[in-house]
């Protein structure tokens, strides 16, 4: 897998990205500048290509800074409860607002996903029996809890639907003015890359960390802070898309090995790929409708991940 | 306290809060709310013992009590078959309108799922059994994720109807359907009940359980089927309560300290009986059905499992 291949992937599918859709636009169009070709292509396709991207890289980054932190294969943001905690957060702070704006809601999400995440690494330390598959099983089972306590609370308020349908991932909603907080992930991808490789040493066990000199708790809520605000932002953008920061981790290391610095902008990039990919084949499959994002990286994913793990013990 | 005191106490517990059920509020209508709220009870005290028995035993069998038999994808599947005969069907079609056919094709789909992956994951060499929840759960999450596509696009009126389905009511249990699924549970207890005291020994792990002479593979098997089949019937009768088995066999083991299944097992059945008919009868008679009973459970089943987690070196036994 050279990282060459995987940027002609990415600069093709995104060109193709950037022309399949409802309307046709063809390349000729942009050169009339008021045109209505260009004008949708500005206001959408282009937003929508850089929330694929931002959303992409981010996710699966998130995913392996906490594989590393955890030292455990199958954890992510899917199986460690963050996705199900943002979501609790974006709940509570629209119970207690009425009109909650964007950043009440960010910044409750950002404590939930943070407090959620920090909070099953906590469980995590606690437990004794660390068996590679059991870690995920609680993981889940977390997820799941807070999943329920969201019910409750929408229950009562009667938006159960309603919750379904702006937390499911979609990027057809993604319009010029509505997907500008991804930025976000930008300078935190960065952060990420420059301590890739204290992550990394982070990765081989709190003793083995401090003996090389890291401060290892520092590193921990570091990395815990990056992967809250990286999923906070895409959930509140785009809405969940299990799986992603799962897989591409997965199969990154299975080429590239566990040193972070080398393997994170592989990682990136093959995310980014994945969800374009994914994203395209939603656009078309019954088009003129479209497959909801979290759909399709919800069945391409879960197979992907079953395949992984039936194909035995060697990496995981 | 002894326990036997202990289960007394608790089997008391659970005569008054039948009697207060049945009985509180009757004004004489001996003829009319008497048989109906008869039926409730027995559909309670089904899903309780039901839940309750295939909880204790999936826990024992995976040596883990945090552990649910709905979590492995049965919930999941049972929302997905709902959803698409709402979404497909539309909510007066016969598949709804007629419960026999929703309560038979439920437990039907819910059991051949369990049995097919059952035989995968077993025939495909030897695997810990983290490795079928994993599946399992992975499948959950996959069924899920088309729930949930489905669900974003149903009619909102068709979905308040389907919310219905959501979580587990016994409010409009049929009284066929009650019958039929207390023939199918008691054998299934009944059959059960032979393999209790295997049960003991399982719990002290597969080496050991080998050398003293039970055949570990077979019973683990049949008992995965049974809690499934048990789970199946419980789910199509009320619908999912998928923290509610956590909760009673945890209280269960902290109550009763013993090993011996068939206290344990008991145990929990009874406690399932008190939390289901005296929580239904706080949710009927004094919060005035303001929410259901499911989702209450749910949600502080929920908080006590985080409670579990939390609780060093219990976690994992």
């Amino acid at each position: 897998m050279k990282k060459r291949y995987l940027v002609i992937a990415l600069v093709a599918l995104s060109f193709l990205s950037l022309f399949v859709g409802v309307t046709r636009i063809s390349p000729m169009d942009l050169l009339d500048f008021t045109s209505e070709e260009t004008q949708i292509f500005l206001i959408s396709r282009v937003p929508r290509l850089i929330a694929i991207i931002l959303a992409g890289a981010g996710m699966s980054i998130a995913g392996l800074i906490m594989q590393s932190l955890s030292r455990n294969k199958f954890v992510s943001p899917t199986t460690a409860g963050t996705l199900d905690a943002t979501r609790l957060g974006i709940l509570i702070s629209m119970l207690l607002f009425t009109n909650a704006t964007y950043v009440q809601k960010l910044s409750f999400a950002f404590i939930f996903a943070l407090a959620g995440t920090f909070l099953f690494m906590q469980i995590l330390n606690r437990i004794k029996f660390k068996d590679a598959i059991f870690v995920p099983l609680v993981g889940l089972m977390f997820g799941n809890i807070l999943a329920s306590i969201t019910t409750f609370f929408a229950y009562k308020s009667n938006i159960i639907q309603n919750i379904t349908v702006w937390l499911q991932g979609d990027f057809s909603l993604i319009l010029k003015g509505r997907y500008e907080l991804l930025y976000i992930s930008v300078p935190v991808l960065i952060v990420a890359y420059l301590f890739a490789n204290r992550f990394t040493v982070a990765g081989m066990g709190e003793d083995f960390a401090k003996n090389l000199g890291l401060s290892y708790k520092k590193v921990l809520n570091l990395g815990l802070v990056l992967v809250a605000l990286i999923t906070t932002t895409v959930v509140l953008t785009v809405g969940m898309i299990p799986f992603l920061g799962l897989i591409i981790p997965n199969i990154v290391s299975i080429f590239k090995g566990d040193h972070l610095e080398k393997t994170l902008p592989h990682t990136a990039l093959l995310g980014v790929v994945f969800l374009l990919i994914c994203d395209i084949l939603g656009r078309i499959l019954i088009f003129p409708y479209e497959i909801p994002i979290s759909m399709t990286v919800g069945v391409i994913g879960s197979a992907i991940f079953l395949f992984l793990l039936f194909r035995g013990k060697a990496y995981a | 306290m002894r326990n036997r005191t202990k289960m007394l106490i608790l089997i008391v517990l659970a005569l008054v809060s039948t009697a207060l059920y049945l009985f509180q509020g009757l004004n004489g209508s001996y003829d009319y709310a008497l048989p109906r709220r008869g039926i409730k009870v027995l559909a309670m005290a089904l899903t309780g013992v039901a839940i309750a028995y295939s909880t204790v035993i999936f826990q024992t069998i995976t040596h883990n009590r945090i552990l649910t038999p709905s979590v492995m994808g049965l919930d999941s599947l049972y929302m997905l078959l709902q959803t698409f005969i709402y979404y497909f069907f539309g909510s007066m079609s016969i598949l709804v309108i007629n419960k026999n056919y929703n309560f038979f094709i439920s437990v039907i789909a819910m059991i051949v799922f369990a049995l097919v992956l059952y035989r995968l994951l077993f025939n495909s060499g030897k695997r810990p059994i983290y490795f079928l929840l994993l599946v399992g759960i992975i499948l959950g999450t996959f069924m899920g994720s088309i729930t949930t596509f489905l669900q974003v696009l149903i009619d909102p009126n068709e979905f308040t109807s389907l919310q219905n389905k959501m979580f587990a009511s016994f409010n409009n249990v049929n009284g066929d359907l009650v019958w039929l699924a207390m023939i199918i549970i008691v054998l299934s207890v009944l059959y059960g009940w032979r393999t209790i005291r295997e049960l003991d020994v399982l719990s002290l792990g597969r080496d050991n359980a080998i050398n003293l002479g039970v055949d570990y593979d077979k019973i683990v098997k049949r008992m995965l089927v049974l809690s499934a089949i048990l789970i199946a019937t419980s789910t199509a009768l009320v619908g999912p309560i998928t923290f509610f088995g956590l909760i009673v066999a945890n209280l269960s083991y902290q109550f009763f300290n013993t090993y011996k299944h068939s206290v344990l097992i008991t145990g929990a059945s009874v406690m399932s009986l008190v939390a289901l008919i005296g929580g239904q009868w706080i949710v009927e008679r004094i919060f005035t059905f303001d929410t259901t009973l499911s989702v209450i459970i749910n949600f502080l089943g929920g908080i006590y499992f985080i409670y579990l987690l939390l609780k060093e070196s219990r976690t994992t036994s």
